[in-house]
Order: C-alpha cells, then sequence, then structure tokens
C-alpha cells in the first residue's frame, strides 16, 4: 500500500516544483508521444502479420499434416512439465521456508542456473549424458523442461510464500490437531493458490513456446513444426505463429486478472536476480489495484 | 512441533558462545538432517543441470576419439570462424542491449509517470509481459510478413519511394536480426527497468526542489546516480539475453549469420568435420563463462543498487 501512496506523491512532486503551469502539461505530451511511437512499433509486425496470413489460413492451420501430432505432444509435454515441476518445487519451497531459511539465497542462485547456460548449450550436454533409452523418446524434453521452468516456479512460490505467515498457519493447523499432509494440502496451498497458477501457467507458456531444445532433439513440437512448415506455406504458418502468440497473451492475461483479484504485496519495488524472471516482474506490479 | 526445532536450533548455536560444546552437536547434526528435505530437488539439479553442464566442461577438453585431454577444441573454437562467431554475436547482443536498453528505460519512464493502476500503465505493463516472452519462430514469422520481400510495411515503403532493400537492409541478416531482437528486448528492458524507477523516493524529489533544484539538477544529481546501478544491470541482463538467444535468428536466417549459438546447432545437427566433434562443446563452455562473467557484474551491480530501493 505505501508504494501506491509514495506513487502518487511521486506525480505530485514531479508535477509541482519549477514553473508550475508549464511543466504540468508538457509532461503527458512527451509521455504520450513516447507511448504512441512504441505503440506503433509495436502493432504493425501484429497488424502485417494479420494481413498477411489472412482470415482463411487460421482455419486451414488445423488442417496441415502434422498440426495434430506437433499440438497433441506440446500439450503433453506441457501437463508432463507441469506436474513434475510442481511435485519437486512445491514442497521444496515450503521445505525451505519453513525449516531452512538460511538456504533461500542458495536456492536463489541455483534456481538463476538454466537461465545462465544457454538452452542451446544445456541441450548439448543433455544428449551427451542421457542414456539412449531417454534420447529415443520425446519425454527427455519434459523432463529438461521442468530444469528451465525453475528459476520461473521458484520465483512465483518463493514470491507467493512471502506473502503468508507460513509459521503462523503451520502453527495454527499443527495446534488444532493437523498432520503434515492435510497442513500442507488443506493450508498452504490453497493460500498459495495465485502462486501455483502463475508457476503453472508460466510453465506451461515456456513449453508451447521452447523451441531451440526441441529442434534440436529432433521432435516435432509445436513450435518445430511451425518452421519445418514454412518452406510449403508462408501464409500458413504466419497464422500458426499468430495463435502462439495469442495463447500465450492469453496464458499470461489469466495471471494478471487473477492475480489482481488477489491483491499482494510481493516484495514491490525491488531488482534483484529476481528481474531475470520477465513474468514474474510484471506480476505484482499489476497485483495491486 | 517438529518444525520449530531447527530455526530455534540454529541462531542458538551462534548465539550463546559460553554454551558447552556438547550442546552444539545435535543442533548441527539436526541441520544436516534437515538438509534432507531439499534431496528430491538437489538431485534433480545434479542430474538436469549438473551433469549435462560437466559433461560440457570435460568435454571441451576432450579428443573425440580417444577420450584424452586436450586443447585443441578450445584452440579450434577461439580461432576462425569460430572467433568470428563469438564476435558477432558480441557486437549483435551489444547493439540490442544498448539500443532498447534506450529506448525502453524512455518508454519505462512513460509508463511509470503514469498513475498506478490507470488503464494505460495496465495496458503497457502487460503488453510488456507478453512481448517480452514473444521471441523465437512466431517473432521472426511476423518480422518476414512486415519487412520481408514482399513484407507488407515493405511495400508501404516501396510505394512512397523508399524501398529498403534498396538502400542496404536486409531482414535476414545481422542489422535485420538486430531490429528483430528489439521486438523482445525493449519490453524486457521496461518490465527490468520499472522497479528502479519505482524506487526513486519522492522525498528526494522534495528535498532537492526545496533546496532549489531544478528538474535537471535533480536528474543529474539525483536521479541518475541512483539508477546508473540498475539500468547498468538491466542492460548487462539484455546483453545476456540477447547472446544466449537461438531461436529467433535460426528461424529467420536458417543458420546463414555465423552466430555462436547457432554454430553450437549445427553440432548437433551433425553438420560436423570428422575430430571436430568436441568443438561445439568448447564453444558451450565459452558461452557458459561469458554470460557467467556477466552475471557476477548483475549481481554487484544489482547489490549496489538494492542500497537505494528498499
Amino acid at each position: 500500500m505505501a508504494a501506491i501512496i509514495s506513487d502518487e506523491l511521486a506525480e505530485e512532486a514531479a508535477a509541482t516544483p519549477g514553473p508550475p503551469p508549464r511543466r504540468r502539461w508538457s509532461f503527458p505530451v512527451w509521455r504520450w508521444v513516447i507511448l504512441v511511437v512504441a505503440g506503433i512499433y509495436f502493432l504493425i509486425p501484429l497488424y502485417a502479420a494479420l494481413r498477411f496470413a489472412g482470415i482463411s489460413s487460421f482455419g486451414q492451420v488445423v488442417k496441415q499434416t502434422g498440426f495434430s501430432d506437433a499440438l497433441t505432444l506440446s500439450i503433453k509435454l506441457a501437463i508432463m512439465t507441469t506436474v513434475l515441476t510442481l511435485a519437486l518445487m512445491v514442497p521444496t519451497t515450503i521445505y525451505v521456508h519453513l525449516r531452512l531459511p538460511r538456504l533461500r539465497r542458495v536456492m536463489e542462485s541455483v534456481t538463476i542456473l538454466p537461465i545462465i547456460i544457454p538452452p542451446v548449450v544445456l541441450i548439448v550436454g543433455v544428449l551427451e549424458v542421457s542414456p539412449s533409452y531417454l534420447k529415443s523418446t520425446p519425454y527427455l524434453l519434459g523432463l529438461i523442461y521442468v530444469v528451465l521452468a525453475m528459476p520461473f516456479a521458484y520465483r512465483s512460490l518463493d514470491a507467493g510464500l512471502r506473502a503468508l505467515d507460513l509459521r503462523t498457519l503451520v502453527d495454527a493447523a499443527a495446534s488444532l490437531g493437523a498432520g503434515w499432509r492435510s497442513t500442507l494440502l488443506r493450508v498452504i496451498v490453497p493460500n498459495l493458490r495465485t502462486a501455483l497458477l502463475s508457476a503453472t501457467v508460466l510453465t506451461v507458456a515456456l513449453v508451447l513456446g521452447e523451441f531451440t531444445m526441441a529442434s534440436l532433439d529432433l521432435y516435432q513440437t509445436f513450435p518445430v513444426w511451425i518452421v519445418a512448415f514454412d518452406q510449403t506455406s508462408g501464409p500458413v504458418s504466419t497464422a500458426a505463429s499468430l495463435l502462439a502468440l495469442f495463447v500465450t497473451w492469453l496464458f499470461l492475461m489469466l495471471i494478471v486478472t487473477v492475480g489482481s483479484r488477489r491483491a499482494r504485496r510481493t516484495g514491490g519495488g525491488q531488482v534483484d536476480l529476481i528481474s531475470v524472471t520477465r513474468q514474474d516482474t510484471s506480476r505484482p506490479r499489476i497485483e495491486e489495484s | 512441533m517438529t518444525a520449530q526445532a531447527a530455526p530455534a536450533a540454529a541462531p542458538g548455536s551462534g548465539t550463546d558462545p559460553g554454551a558447552a560444546p556438547r550442546r552444539r552437536r545435535p543442533a548441527r547434526l539436526r541441520r544436516i538432517v534437515a538438509l534432507a528435505g531439499i534431496l528430491p530437488f538437489a538431485i534433480y539439479v545434479l542430474l538436469g543441470l549438473g551433469a549435462p553442464a560437466a559433461a560440457i566442461a570435460v568435454g571441451a577438453f576432450q579428443n573425440p576419439d580417444t577420450g584424452a585431454f586436450t586443447m585443441n577444441n578450445v584452440k579450434i573454437a577461439t580461432s576462425g570462424i569460430y572467433l568470428h562467431g563469438f564476435l558477432i554475436t558480441t557486437e549483435l547482443s551489444l547493439i540490442t542491449s544498448i539500443v532498447p536498453g534506450i529506448f525502453g528505460f524512455l518508454i519505462g519512464y512513460a509508463i511509470y509517470t503514469a498513475r498506478r493502476g490507470s488503464i494505460l500503465r495496465r495496458i503497457s505493463v502487460t503488453a510488456g509481459g507478453v512481448f517480452a516472452n514473444f521471441g523465437g519462430v512466431p517473432l521472426a514469422f511476423l518480422f518476414i510478413a512486415t519487412l520481408g520481400t514482399t513484407g507488407i510495411a515493405t511495400k508501404w515503403l516501396t510505394d512512397i519511394g523508399f524501398n529498403p532493400y534498396e538502400h542496404g537492409f536486409n531482414l535476414y541478416d545481422l542489422g535485420g536480426v538486430a531490429l528483430v531482437y528489439m521486438y523482445f528486448q525493449i519490453p524486457l528492458m521496461v518490465l527490468v527497468i520499472l522497479p528502479a524507477f519505482e524506487g526513486l523516493r519522492p522525498a528526494w524529489r522534495e528535498a532537492a526542489a526545496n533546496m532549489g533544484a531544478r528538474t535537471w539538477h535533480y536528474w543529474r544529481h539525483i536521479g541518475w546516480p541512483v539508477l546508473m546501478p540498475s539500468v547498468l544491470g538491466c542492460v548487462l541482463l539484455l546483453f545476456g539475453s540477447a547472446f544466449s538467444a537461438y531461436a529467433t535468428a535460426e528461424a529467420l536466417t536458417s543458420g546463414t549469420i555465423p552466430l555462436t549459438a547457432i554454430q553450437i546447432g549445427s553440432f548437433l545437427n551433425g553438420n560436423v568435420l570428422a575430430g571436430q566433434q568436441n568443438v561445439g562443446k568448447a564453444l558451450g563452455l565459452g558461452m557458459i563463462l561469458i554470460i557467467a562473467v556477466l552475471m557476477v557484474f548483475y549481481s554487484l551491480l544489482q547489490r549496489r543498487a538494492a542500497r537505494w530501493l528498499r
């Protein structure tokens, strides 16, 4: 809340000093010019792609050979990755918060590693060490996507847990006779709904959009299929790309709407390694309304 | 109730030095036992991240046929086309971190001055989130439809007498790739720089105004020095993001630009000279090292920035 108030003050402060009448007006004009120019730069390619693809191509995307196989594979991988990621990260993050709070810094650095190692490099190593029975299935990708999703999942969950008074919740649950399982499933998890949702959405968006590893592992997930497909029909693959973009957009809007309904301060004005997770920085900002 | 034991024990062992050493032992033991809870995570990270990274680090110094130690891979990776690749990648990353850094800074400030919770701000921030995550293949197609040889913007420009392709522009070369990268780099900059703007306390501005500072003075002596570590940190982050990007350039140029990431990819696709199979790993190790150095700088800068942001 403090940040909201201070922000309003910031505007007043920006408007009042100096010769008052001119400043108040010159400010918004300058702001609008920048935002309009930026808007044009970002919207023209979207418009161009829509025009280029044409409405009819959207219908055709579905009918193309390989479409359903590629989409099914991507969705399967997304489900697998999300389940594994949550099963691994939720207990670990809660445990670290409760029992090993000193390890939070370490966890933060460890979960940043997948961002340091470029995916194109990681897949080289992964293909090197994987046993052949894993290399022969596309689900190896799912296992590795868990690693890629860690930074996002950890930061969402960490932010969610930081906003809770976890110790009080756990002690209260214990004093009412709850065992560990029901404390976790009936007390902590429901309180973490927003964080869980955003971890899920980020993971799903990551898997549905991942190209580098899938293409180098030679499996046709949806993004790989779009490229492979380009050689035959430009408009249709452009339509498929737009569809992919809109899906991502929908997912992110979902986080934002659910996030803003459950307004919560999660360490607003700080920039540290957390900011590396692009989505995560956008999230707390929108939550407070 | 067991939950209380570990945190209670942790400060206890440090804060009372007078206690008998006998009392310390169980606390330490309990702490080691407590570590067992993160074992599944630790194992997963070791297998999924540690083992591949180790394989790259080892392989980079190995003869692919005999497995013997050699500096040959590293030597090849740091000369000829591969050195050129590193240089081109660095050049591209520099351009696509500094230019979007400047634009992102301006846009970020414009958004910051909008009222919190206003429609404008909401739209900009969500759009930023979407575009920052919008890389790779779909992005390449968007720009092919816009500025490709038959793209719509190309047609508009040709209609007004300025065909960009006759003036040295080419979407499929380095300049084109740089232009496309801006599409996700600028929003990324906006997203990471916004929290820094919010760290500017109104009180500083008021205090400066009380002492007679004009806007220029405020920015010169207060705003910029406070923001600078964050800005540099964010630009470093953009550099890292451009440096390790693969999908966009690959989809756009089908690998005709000698970027390091693309060269590594071509090793996996089997375009390899005999005896050079491990050069890809040396390249990968090089990328990891460069990004790791950047991250160290980044966290140092953030630590500096954090002084003002709490």
